[in-house]
């Protein structure tokens, strides 16, 4: 796309919105040039930030009048580089479109716009005795139109399930500019359904109607301390097995710890090889039964030490390890990388076995965070990027594990989603066929192929790039506006 | 394939016959909505179903999707049908990773033997099924649920991976076999309540629950309605919403909150469903909340219409967001004939059975009545089985704000409109 076409759409979408709305200025541009994935970068070519989604869909239409490719922008979170710009095309920022715009208890639910915070649902309504339950763990900063397009899940989805299971409807802008309501109420094709999770590429949500949740009775929080992830492992699966459902169940092996204890000092039980850290809620009763099987469970498992809980802050304090756990390994680490490979729960021993001997084999170190309860895999594949070759070593560390989680029947993405980042792994996990089946939705939302062009779906131009290297620390989990699961 | 011989269709009888699978001529039997097919087909593998769908490209064929045939009257005739293609070969459970609360089945497998097979292990699918006998496949395709979707949502929310057959015969998969994935298109989605018009499904995985260890249901006989008002709409039913909003935030957590209500001139009753390993102790709280409206008992059986239609056809489901419910009823209940009605009050989901003998004026009244009636409450009514005379007369679906887009996808995965032609919304 020409310069001369951009230069030529930013004159109407300053018509349509206004010269505090439309960005061209270079230096300005650069603030939006990568989202949470630091390392794809490019500068958007012109940036808008509408306030209705009668603006957006004008943007829209300007868009396919002119050819230009758009892409959809919250918060700028995202793990997978899915709102990484195009520099020919436009970037649709939402966060001026912050209104909690209706709370309706009584039917338990909520009308927002897209970029409302995630957390900012729940404290609209805690008071009440409701939450909104998806929670990343960026969510004190993650956009809720963020979170439905990469239908973003959290620690809590064990039980409560993903952003998809909480959205009832939708208003969103088409990617030629129509404004269509999706509603679980309609008959006919669940496109709500296909939307959510779509990353941008059927289009942009200017509204979010969400299923608000009541607060449970009681929250059981209990941390257990083994000597090695195996064990820690038995726990998981008899707890399951046992028919019981926690809200979360994370563990961290020996690595990790060692990092968390370094950051932030969390105490957890010395010479822990691993800590599972088990949350129960729901109903007293339920709960305090359930309690009672799962420390009997983790005892018979190999559990030397058991602590719980017995309030909010004694709770916080559990967590604290847990949570700081990826910016923990940025202090250890010069660089990293962070996976998000699924698999079954009860492929998890051998799963965690072969990544400690790809671990060992390529002297690449590889901590391991992980919500246990669904088998969603966070290995934090550490190296040092002055050594010569340690990157492209930590590269190949990163795409074994992700070809490990497909071999075991599982997923290369359980949260992150596939953004720019994973697209060339699509074809690990799906056929030809699979894949074109999946354009035939895309091709009857986005015909033109202008709405987030280049993600989720693999093409030449990114086959063979490394996946996404950071460094340090995250400026969000710096500057204590996120924790990172 | 010897019923094939002396048809008449000789090279259609010949390719079909080298597909390899088992096909016969169709009988009065096997008519789809009074839609009479040419054959029926009985395919056992994913790709015996790719065989046929394209061969039926190849000969333009129109093919129907069937599974245990309970609700292929439902919705509107196909526009034509010419094979039938029947999945109770499909009829294999092929994976129960209990372990990871996953099951993997063909379509053609019912929701009973499906049942049967979890409960070996002490799992469930979470999902009522209205009507005994129903398919995976079948459940999926109409998007059926019952009186758990309150707490653990619809056939949508459960399935976490599909293999389907396009019309073209091209085999594609979506989702797997791991709860959490974000990976692609959730061609599930698209394809659950569909009707059979993108495609066959094929193979569906599930989540899975352990079976809670103990269940009790708390029933109360609400009030009657009052005395009807001076334009003879009925009086306000008193707390049927009420009752159901409670329930709905009670710490109790109750997995289910339904409505019956046989006669709209009489008290209906409302039913709550507790589980787990404290559903007694819960059950008492349920009973505390219900016991202001009536006597509550409980009991560990469910009442004999739990989780069951109101009724065979017509049949109508109205949707409505929960705190108005008990204006919606009031609209029911105001629009005559006589209906029945039945469903989940907490999530604003109710079934509405017409007396079958019900004239064509007084149904097309009703639902357009009813239907201006709900409009200012945000809802919506869905004629779900209606004799085809009587359906003839009303729109079926109702308005669907993205008609349009459906219309494009159907476009996309079906341009020779072969899948179940017309069988959804909008004559897709």
């Amino acid at each position: 796309m020409g310069t001369k076409t951009l230069d030529g759409l930013a004159g109407r979408l300053l018509e349509v919105l206004g010269h505090g709305a439309v960005i061209t200025d270079p230096v300005r541009l650069r603030t939006y040039e990568c989202d949470g994935l630091t390392h794809h970068r490019a500068t958007p070519g012109v940036v808008v930030l509408p306030e209705t989604a009668e603006q957006i869909a004008a943007v829209v239409r300007l868009c396919n009048d002119h050819g230009v490719p758009f892409v959809a922008r919250g918060a700028g979170t995202g793990l997978s580089g899915g709102a990484l710009p195009r520099t020919d095309g436009v970037l649709i920022v939402t966060s001026k479109m912050r209104r909690i715009l209706s709370i309706d208890l009584a039917d338990r639910r909520a009308v927002v716009e897209p970029g409302v915070t995630n957390l900012a649902i729940t404290e609209a309504v805690r008071d009440q005795g409701y939450y909104y339950a998806p929670d990343p763990s960026s969510q004190q900063v993650c956009s809720i139109g963020g979170n439905v397009a990469e239908n973003s899940g959290g620690a809590h989805c064990l039980k409560y399930g993903f952003t998809v299971n909480h959205v009832l409807a939708l208003e969103v802008v088409t990617p030629d500019g129509d404004i269509v309501e999706l509603s679980d109420a309609d008959p006919g094709y669940d496109l709500l359904g296909a939307f959510v999770g779509s990353e941008g590429t059927l289009g942009i949500a200017t509204k979010v109607t969400v299923r608000l949740t009541r607060a449970p009775e009681t929250v059981t929080t209990l941390l257990a301390a083994f000597d090695g992830i195996e064990r820690g492992g038995q726990a998981v699966s008899a707890i399951i097995g046992g028919g019981i459902l926690p809200a979360a169940i994370e563990m961290m092996d020996a690595l990790a710890i060692e990092a968390a204890e370094a950051a932030v000092a969390c105490a957890y039980p010395e010479g822990a090889g691993a800590v599972l850290i088990v949350e129960l809620d729901g109903p007293a009763a339920e709960v305090a039964h359930q309690f009672g099987e799962v420390t009997r469970i983790c005892r018979e498992s190999g559990a030397f030490e058991l602590r719980v809980a017995a309030d909010p802050v004694e709770r916080a304090a559990i967590w604290k390890g847990r949570k700081s756990a990826f910016a923990a390994v940025g202090r250890i680490s010069p660089a990293y990388i962070v996976q998000d490979g699924v698999v079954p729960r009860t492929a998890l021993p051998e799963v965690l076995a072969s990544i400690d001997r790809l671990s060992r084999e390529y002297g690449i170190r590889v901590a391991n965070v992980f919500h246990a309860g669904d088998g969603n895999l966070h290995p934090l594949v550490l190296f040092d990027d002055a050594e010569p070759g340690a990157g492209e070593r930590a590269a190949l560390v990163s795409g074994r594990i992700l070809d490990l989680c497909v071999e075991h029947g599982g997923s290369i993405t359980g949260e992150h989603g596939v953004g720019v980042d994973k697209s060339r792994y699509m074809t690990k996990m799906f056929s030809d066929d699979d894949l074109d089946t999946m354009q035939l939705v895309r091709c009857a939302f986005d015909p033109r192929g202008l709405s987030n062009p280049g993600k989720v779906f693999p093409t030449p131009r990114l086959c063979g790039e490394v996946p996404g290297v950071r460094k340090g620390v995250h400026p969000l989990v710096e500057s204590g506006q996120a924790e990172q699961f | 394939m010897d019923a094939l011989h002396g048809t008449g269709a000789a090279p259609l009888t010949d390719a079909l016959r080298e597909t390899g699978v088992t096909v016969r001529r169709a009988g009065p039997g096997d008519a789809v909505a009074g839609v009479l097919p040419r054959w029926v087909a009985l395919p056992g593998t994913t790709e015996e179903v790719a065989a046929l769908t394209r061969l039926s490209a190849e000969h333009d064929l129109a093919v129907v999707p069937v599974g245990g045939g309970t609700k292929l009257h439902w919705g509107p005739p196909p526009e034509r049908c010419d094979l039938l293609l029947d999945t109770c070969g499909l009829n294999q459970v092929l994976e129960h990773a209990s372990g990871d609360l996953v099951v993997r089945v063909q379509a053609g497998v019912t929701t009973d033997s499906l049942a049967e097979t979890l409960a070996a292990r002490g799992q469930e699918l979470s999902l009522d099924v209205p009507l005994a006998g129903a398919t995976v496949g079948g459940v999926l395709a109409t998007a059926t649920a019952g009186p758990r979707r309150f707490r653990y949502g619809t056939a949508r929310d459960l399935l976490i991976g599909v293999t389907v057959v396009l019309a073209d015969g091209t085999v594609a998969r979506s989702g797997g076999r791991v709860v959490k994935n974000v990976a692609g298109y959730d061609l599930g989605k698209l394809f659950t309540g569909s009707y059979g018009t993108l495609g066959v499904i094929t193979e569906a995985a599930f989540r899975l629950h352990p079976i809670p260890g103990d269940r009790r249901w708390i029933t109360v006989r609400m009030p009657a309605p009052g005395p009807p008002d001076g334009d003879g709409r009925p009086g306000p039913l008193p707390g049927v919403d009420a009752l159901a909003l409670e329930l709905a935030a009670s710490q109790a957590e109750p997995s289910a909150i339904e409505l019956d209500w046989p006669d709209l001139r009489d008290a209906p009753t409302v039913a709550a469903l507790v589980e787990g390993s404290a559903a007694g102790d819960r059950a008492q709280a349920v009973r505390a909340l219900m016991g202001e409206y009536g006597t509550a008992r409980v009991a560990d059986r469910p009442p004999g219409w739990w989780g069951t239609l109101p009724g065979d056809e017509p049949l109508l489901e109205l949707r409505v967001r929960p705190a108005r419910v008990g204006d919606a009823l009031r609209t029911v209940a105001a629009h005559g004939p006589p209906a029945r009605v039945r469903g989940s009050v907490a999530s604003g989901i109710l079934q509405i059975a017409l007396p079958p003998d019900v004239e064509g004026s007084a149904f097309a009244g009703f639902v357009s009545s009813v239907r201006d009636g709900l409009g200012p409450l945000g809802g919506g009514l869905t004629v779900l089985a209606a004799p085809y005379g009587l359906a003839r007369r009303v729109d079926r679906w109702g308005p669907v704000s993205a008609l349009p887009l459906m219309r494009r996808v159907k476009e996309r995965f079906d341009p020779g409109r072969r899948m179940s032609p017309g069988r959804s919304v909008g004559g897709i």
